[in-house]
């Protein structure tokens, strides 16, 4: 079982990010469930969700303790949550935004998803949406595949921009 | 048709195929997405309800009795707080004899205000003659949301039935699903007491103390009869779907010596502690009760049993294991956890049989030996 | 004058106390409804008068239902049997406790999803069901079981709540005036959405007077002003006869409530509440009659 958690604040879309992703996984052929974390956040605060995929139907419901994969859609919450607690050895970081090496002997990839919604102009109530281009990084580091991926994508918006942020994405994430 | 959805995207997308004429409902955290989905559905005309935005859920009940004594098949969704300001006529539905089918999203009942998943809603909820029955996947949701019309409709039962979900756990969590078609599964619904204008009758009238209790008693001879209803649901829909769900659901049960016992997502949970004690060599099993009303008879002699309860009754104990301490004779190690939402890992719940202590009850992360 | 048909919906079997005008005012209710009539009832005094199963007094469906809950339990009839392409009507007749008080909530939620109903309050001015018990609706100065000294606060202007949800139809009738009463049903009932009427039923054992004077009473408290007949439709207020009579010349209060044990030893300044509080109303509605609020 591959077990991802995702970081991001209240209405960035983290939510929305890990529903995606486990319908891609799913579309893939795989057992996948999203549960997001709910607490009393509202628009802003950080929150969590999680993803679990895997060939076997998943049984289980409670949180993620160990994750394989950590995705952090706003780098600001790094200041306030330990991302990377419980992080499995040789887990992997995905970050929104500069390159940053290593984390605490972690490698992180990084790619600038604020700057390829801006791109895009795919802008909701203000902010970037970072659910769609984030996809493409994703399939980029072989977790979906780059058609379910797509079609995910398809399945939950009708703007072509989301497949287009996506594509991007997968175009700029360095493996 | 496969694709992903939420259990409470499930629920909305079950109701859609059953096509209730009255949909009364009022949103609360976390069943709001129900109501939400069934209210885009009608706005969509994809289904052709009554969808009645009532403003309080007493009143939606109230809303789904008046529906439901003229004949219409009607549906409601609520949760936690808002199940228990409709107490009143979660009975007066039983009593009336109406085969309402209400969704409820398991959560705690403050104060404080906690949104997270607890079964004493709905456990509190437990003598009004209501049908029960808990769910533990996307796809159970599904498919138990479904046959709750047809066992509740049947002119054997003609009670409520109320579909159980966890909140969040399984609300919020989104898996694959696999709609279906439910075509003649679901027969229209003939209510033999509707209001029929050309024949008046007066219904709910003052009734003296003899015809009372004649009808509290032909309630609990069609909650016996739904037993077999049930049963015979679950099978034609196990042979027209392909899948099949029971009373209660086992897990490497047959040979297990120690069995562990829970309901809605707990019961999955167990299942993954099931398998890591196995390969300790620990000879466990697991059971999910589904039904909740009718209560399931149970032949569980000969084993260590080790039941978790997501709810209490203060003063008493964990009401699934008193349950099945009367019903099932049997002296288990009562866990109570996961109220308000507690985590409850399936390695807690390996913990729970390793540390069994037959006879007593444990309350989980509060070093609460009693 | 209004033919009043000869039909019968409540038949002569009710357990009613003698001079009860909730069923006098039930049976001109049902007199204009006709036969496609569903009767929606919360806990009340007809809960009663209706009688004990396996019988019932009244000759259409009628549905029982707790005490908060009418209007809610009208919401999913109407819907439901329109759902049908059924017309009947869905008619609520309930008390003034299960619309004043308890009832209020789910009678705003139905009034403000302009569900398409009727519904009559009948209004005995206190809970005479379970044997006179203030309710919103007490006047000021009346004795109750729970005002023993006379009530100190003043009768909810449940009228005006109503009001204030714009409804196509809302009118008020006293059962002394049945013929009246006929013909705002008839009208009620023509128009869709929903409508409202506002009945007050003069209670002998619960006011305390003796049971041949019921109409007598419904008589004096028009004549004296403490009850106004008008409708107000789609916002328009007309003010009926009787009370345009009362409000030139009106018989004076004092004779209105000397009959009613409920006002003995009614002191001064219960007694001028309640008359500034008629003589208020009746120059508001005046005004709104007259287009000048």
């Amino acid at each position: 079982m591959y077990e991802i958690r995702i970081h991001s604040r209240g209405g960035q879309g983290g939510v929305t990010a890990a529903r995606l992703l486990a319908l891609a996984a799913f579309r893939d052929g795989k057992y996948a469930t999203a549960c997001p974390f709910y607490g009393a956040e509202r628009r802003g605060a950080p929150v969590v969700s999680y993803v679990r995929i895997d060939d076997r139907p998943i049984r289980v419901y409670s949180q993620i303790r160990n994750p394989d994969l950590v995705v952090v859609l706003d780098p600001s919450v790094m200041e306030v949550v330990d991302v990377l607690h419980g992080l499995k050895p040789g887990g992997e970081v995905l970050i929104n935004g500069r390159d940053r090496g290593t984390i605490q002997g972690y490698p992180a990839r990084a790619v600038d998803l604020t700057g390829i919604a801006l791109k895009e102009k795919l802008i909701v109530a203000g902010s970037p949406i970072l659910n769609t281009p984030v996809l493409g990084a994703l399939a980029k580091m072989g977790i979906i595949s780059v058609d379910s991926a797509k079609n995910a994508i398809r399945e939950m918006f009708t703007d072509e921009r989301n497949v287009r942020a996506a594509e991007a994405a997968y175009q700029e994430l360095v493996i | 048709m496969l694709t992903v959805a939420t259990g409470n995207k499930a629920v909305a997308a079950a109701v859609k195929e059953v096509r209730p004429q009255v949909i009364a409902a009022y949103p609360i955290t976390p069943q709001t997405e129900i109501v939400e989905q069934i209210a885009e559905y009608v706005a969509s005309g994809e289904l052709d309800s009554r969808y009645i935005p009532v403003e309080s859920e007493h009143s939606a009940m109230a809303a789904c009795i008046g529906a439901g004594i003229t004949g219409a098949r009607t549906f409601t969704a609520t949760s936690s707080h808002g199940l228990l300001y409709m107490h009143e006529m979660v009975n007066w539905a039983a009593g009336a004899r109406l085969p309402i089918v209400m969704a409820n999203v398991n959560r705690a009942i403050g104060p404080g205000w906690n949104v997270w998943a607890e079964h004493t809603d709905a456990f509190q909820e437990r003598d009004t003659g209501w049908l029960q029955v808990y769910v533990s996947t996307v796809q159970e949701a599904y498919d138990a949301t479904i046959m709750a019309f047809r066992i509740a409709e049947h002119e054997d039962v003609l009670l409520p039935v109320m579909v159980n979900l966890d909140g969040f756990l399984l609300s919020h969590s989104m898996q694959s699903l696999e709609t279906i078609t439910p075509g003649s599964f679901v027969p229209p619904l003939h209510l033999p007491h509707a209001i029929d204008i050309s024949n008046p009758a007066g219904y709910g009238t003052l009734t003296g103390p003899d015809e009372h209790f004649r009808f509290r008693w032909e309630i609990e001879q069609s909650m016996r009869k739904s037993v077999r209803v049930i049963a015979e649901t679950e099978q034609d829909f196990a042979e027209r779907f392909g899948r099949n769900y029971g009373v209660a659901e086992e897990y490497r049960y047959e040979d297990a010596d120690v069995v562990v016992i829970a309901m809605g997502t707990l019961g999955k949970e167990a299942e993954v502690a099931v398998d890591l004690l196995r390969n300790e060599g620990v000879n466990a099993g697991s059971l999910r009760i589904r039904w909740l009303r009718p209560f399931p008879e149970l032949d569980l002699s000969g084993r260590d049993i080790v039941v978790i309860d997501r709810d209490y009754s203060f003063g008493f104990g964990g009401i699934l294991a008193h349950s099945l301490m009367a019903r099932s004779r049997i002296e288990p190690y009562s866990v109570i956890a996961g109220l308000g939402g507690q985590e409850v890992t399936f390695d807690d719940i390996a913990g729970f049989v390793r540390d069994r202590k037959p006879g007593r009850e444990f309350w989980f992360g509060v070093n609460g030996n009693v | 004058m209004t033919e009043i048909p000869k039909e019968e919906y409540v038949l002569k079997c009710t357990s009613a106390c003698a001079g009860c005008p909730s069923s006098l005012i039930l049976r001109y209710v049902l007199k204009a409804a006709g036969p496609d009539t569903v009767l929606v009832v919360p806990a009340c005094c007809t809960s009663v008068i209706q009688g004990i199963f396996p019988s019932t007094a009244l000759n259409v469906p009628v549905y029982n239902v707790a005490f908060a809950a009418a209007a809610a339990c009208a919401s999913g009839m109407s819907e439901a049997l329109q759902k049908a392409g059924k017309k009947t009507n869905v008619i609520v007749y309930a008390g003034d406790g299960g619309t004043v008080d308890i009832g209020i909530q789910a009678l705003s939620g139905a009034f403000e999803r302009e569900t398409d109903f009727l519904y009559i309050c009948y209004d005995n001015e206190a809970y005479g069901n379970t044997g006179m018990q203030r309710s919103g609706s007490t006047p000021v100065g009346a004795r109750t079981t729970t005002t023993p000294g006379g009530k100190i606060h003043a009768k909810k202007d449940l009228d005006a709540i109503v009001a204030a949800h714009n409804p196509p139809y809302l009118a008020t009738a006293c059962a002394a005036y049945p013929q009246d009463l006929f013909k705002k049903v008839v009208k009620a009932l023509s128009l869709r959405g929903s409508k409202f009427i506002h009945v007050l039923a003069p209670c002998p054992p619960g006011w305390r007077f003796s049971s041949e004077m019921t109409i007598e009473m419904g008589k004096l408290a028009v004549k004296s002003g403490m009850w106004i007949l008008y409708e107000r439709e789609f916002g328009k207020v007309t003010i009926n006869g009787p009370s345009k009579a009362a409000m030139i010349k009106p018989v004076p209060l004092e004779e209105y409530l000397s009959g009613q044990g409920r006002f003995k030893g009614i002191d001064r300044k219960a007694f001028d509440a309640l008359k500034s509080q008629a003589q208020l109303r009746a120059e508001h509605l005046k005004k709104e009659a007259d287009g000048l609020c």
